[in-house]
């Protein structure tokens, strides 16, 4: 399944991904912000960044059994820091559809759009 | 796909020429129906699958396959480590060596009837399915490497299976070569409270009722008869080879240029065999392999549970067990003579013809049993390996019945309830944590695996044994 984040900065783009991810598994707005976890990525270039980033969060979503709804990241060079904000899930209430495996790098990007926004998509295996 | 891009050999086999930096020809089996709805990245991932280091023959695409990441899923690919041939994670994939069992119940439709209902709560509550959901069994490090190390072999060790189940798994339950000591701590804790578990998206559980038989002489010595009950499992190595598959790409991606590998896609993440990279990353997958093994002996074992507390007399004894996913070194005849090649089935089933020592001895005249899952309310099949298939597709078949359409198109499409309610009306009983879960998996979103099995059986990749339908199935 294919997941795309856009936004007016790179980390702004990074949080949307982040988001679409969370939407592969359940509905983000049922999600509250009960608690936080703490994510840092260093990768060689911004698509590698992406796809550590991803798969830091299924890691911590697959051994931590929580899920996440907001995100706040920040990028300086390749270097990525990010609060996760979620709660443990609930299968009553979230109903997660789906496990996701991984993030891919199928059809992997990191780039800047028209009118100076930013997107970044990958596909996940779920 | 386009059939200009194609050469067609015959209704069922269609080349891909080589060109460009191709080091051999594409190869698909399928119809051209099943051609014409491919999608053009099946077409660009076998060119690019062809382009990699000590790839032999051709780059093969089986009747169901699809878009994959970096390989088709349905493809099938061999590399000799002596013309400086690659392990690629890429080709394997997250679910290393999900795959298909099935059990014999000595049942008839009659006997299930009257206790479907009941069934279908009970194996729910038993066997832990969908997101979340954990075992019974928590595993520490040294339990963790002994399972990794022993697979089906070790849960049978532990009390979860028979003895006599092993003879019915590929590598008699448990994948030489093992090393769980180059699988990382993260992928170990990540399965540390999944073992038992089915997973989600299109894993299942399902009680099947055998709808036809083919005369074939292997439905015959499996005693496999019209209204028969069957139960099929359907799952993988969970966490642990998911973790292991993120962790060797992602190796595999910064090591390429240091091996001088170009990649076309880096999903394609590859390593030389005889190299560290390749041998450590052939460990971890051995050891995820025989994670999958454990794992369907375990859910066996809660589902003879289950069982044994409606039909007490039943015993399930173990049909076999095929899996996906994969690369396996295996002895074939290239031009006359015997090469030693690692064999990637990604979505793909080994299907060895008649003869094979890798066959069971008892089974061994007939070919190698191939289960091939369908949807929770079209049909499955049970095939058998044949003789030409070996030189087809180094003795390889399809593995389902593929996806149609993404699982958001799906989701628009259907909802949960209204599926299961329609899907209960044909008599098939759903069981699922997930509503939205159920609608990703309508049967409407696959294939027609019939179209698909019949193209494997026109190609002479594999021939139909029996065709079984859902009456439950335990969806995750």
């Amino acid at each position: 399944m294919g997941i795309r984040g856009f936004g007016v900065t790179k980390p702004q783009a990074f949080e949307q991904a982040a988001l679409a991810l969370t939407a592969v598994i359940t509905d983000p707005q049922q999600v509250d912000p009960q608690m936080e976890r703490h994510f840092t990525c260093d990768a060689p270039d911004d698509e590698l960044l992406l796809v550590d980033w991803l798969n830091a969060l299924i890691y911590e979503m697959a051994c931590g059994h929580v899920i996440f709804g907001r995100f706040d990241v920040t990028i300086t060079d390749h270097h990525l820091s990010a609060i996760a904000h979620g709660e443990p899930v609930d299968r009553s209430k979230h109903e997660p559809a789906v496990e996701i495996k991984g993030a891919t790098y199928t059809e992997l990007a990191v780039r800047q759009i028209e009118g100076n926004g930013w997107v970044a998509q990958c596909v996940v295996d779920v | 796909m386009d059939l200009n891009l194609l050469s067609r050999v015959s209704a069922y086999e269609w080349h891909i020429p080589q060109k460009g930096t191709m080091r051999v020809p594409g190869i698909i089996y399928a119809d051209e129906s099943l051609v014409r709805d491919m999608d053009l990245k099946v077409y660009e991932q076998v060119v690019n699958v062809a382009t990699l280091p000590g790839i032999v023959q051709a780059s093969f695409a089986m009747p169901d396959a699809h878009w994959g990441y970096g390989f088709p899923i349905g493809g099938v690919a061999a590399f000799d480590p002596q013309q400086n041939g690659v392990v690629s994670a890429g080709g394997v994939g997250f679910d290393i060596s999900c795959g298909v069992r099935a059990l014999y119940t000595g049942l008839r439709t009659d006997d299930i009837t009257p206790v479907k209902e009941k069934l279908a709560d009970l194996l729910f509550a038993q066997v832990p399915a969908g997101v979340g959901s954990t075992g019974r069994l928590h595993l520490k490090s040294k339990e963790m490497d002994n399972m990794l190390a022993g697979g089906a072999q070790w849960a049978v060790q532990q009390g979860y299976g028979t003895v006599k189940d092993l003879s019915r798994i590929e590598e008699h339950g448990c994948m030489a070569g093992a090393k769980p000591g180059c699988v990382s701590d993260h992928a170990k804790k990540r399965q540390q409270d999944e073992m038992g578990t089915l997973g989600s998206g299109n894993h299942y559980l399902e009680i099947q009722e055998v709808v036809e038989t083919y005369h074939d002489p292997l439905s015959e010595k499996l005693g496999i008869h019209t209204g028969d009950i069957l139960v099929s499992i359907h799952c993988g190595s969970r966490g642990l080879g998911h973790q292991i598959g993120t962790e060797y790409l992602k190796k595999m991606v910064e090591a390429a240029s240091r091996y001088g590998i170009t990649l076309p896609d880096r999903e394609l993440a590859c390593a030389p065999i005889d190299s560290p990279l390749g041998q450590e990353y052939l460990g971890a997958m051995r050891a995820a392999m025989n994670c999958a093994l454990a794992n369907r002996e375990i859910v066996t074992h809660l589902v003879r549970q289950a069982f044994s507390e409606i039909f007490p007399q039943t015993s399930l004894p173990l049909l076999y067990d095929v899996s996906h996913n994969t690369c396996k070194m295996e002895e074939h005849q290239i031009g006359g003579r015997s090469r030693r090649l690692f064999v990637h089935r990604k979505g793909a089933t080994r299907a060895f013809g008649p003869g094979h020592a890798s066959i069971p001895a008892d089974l061994q005249a007939f070919g190698q049993p191939v289960l091939i899952g369908g949807t929770m309310g079209t049909a499955s099949y049970l095939l058998v390996g044949t003789k030409e298939g070996m030189a087809l597709a180094y003795g390889s078949a399809c593995h389902g019945a593929g996806r149609s359409m993404s699982r958001h198109q799906a989701t628009r499409q259907w909802k949960g309830q209204r599926v299961i309610q329609e899907l209960a009306a044909h008599g098939i009983f759903i069981r699922s944590p997930s509503a939205r879960g159920v609608a990703e998996e309508a049967p409407g979103a696959y294939k027609d695996v019939s179209a698909v099995v019949d193209a494997a059986e026109q190609a002479h990749l594999a021939r139909k044994a029996a065709k079984m339908r859902p009456l439950i199935c335990i969806k995750g």
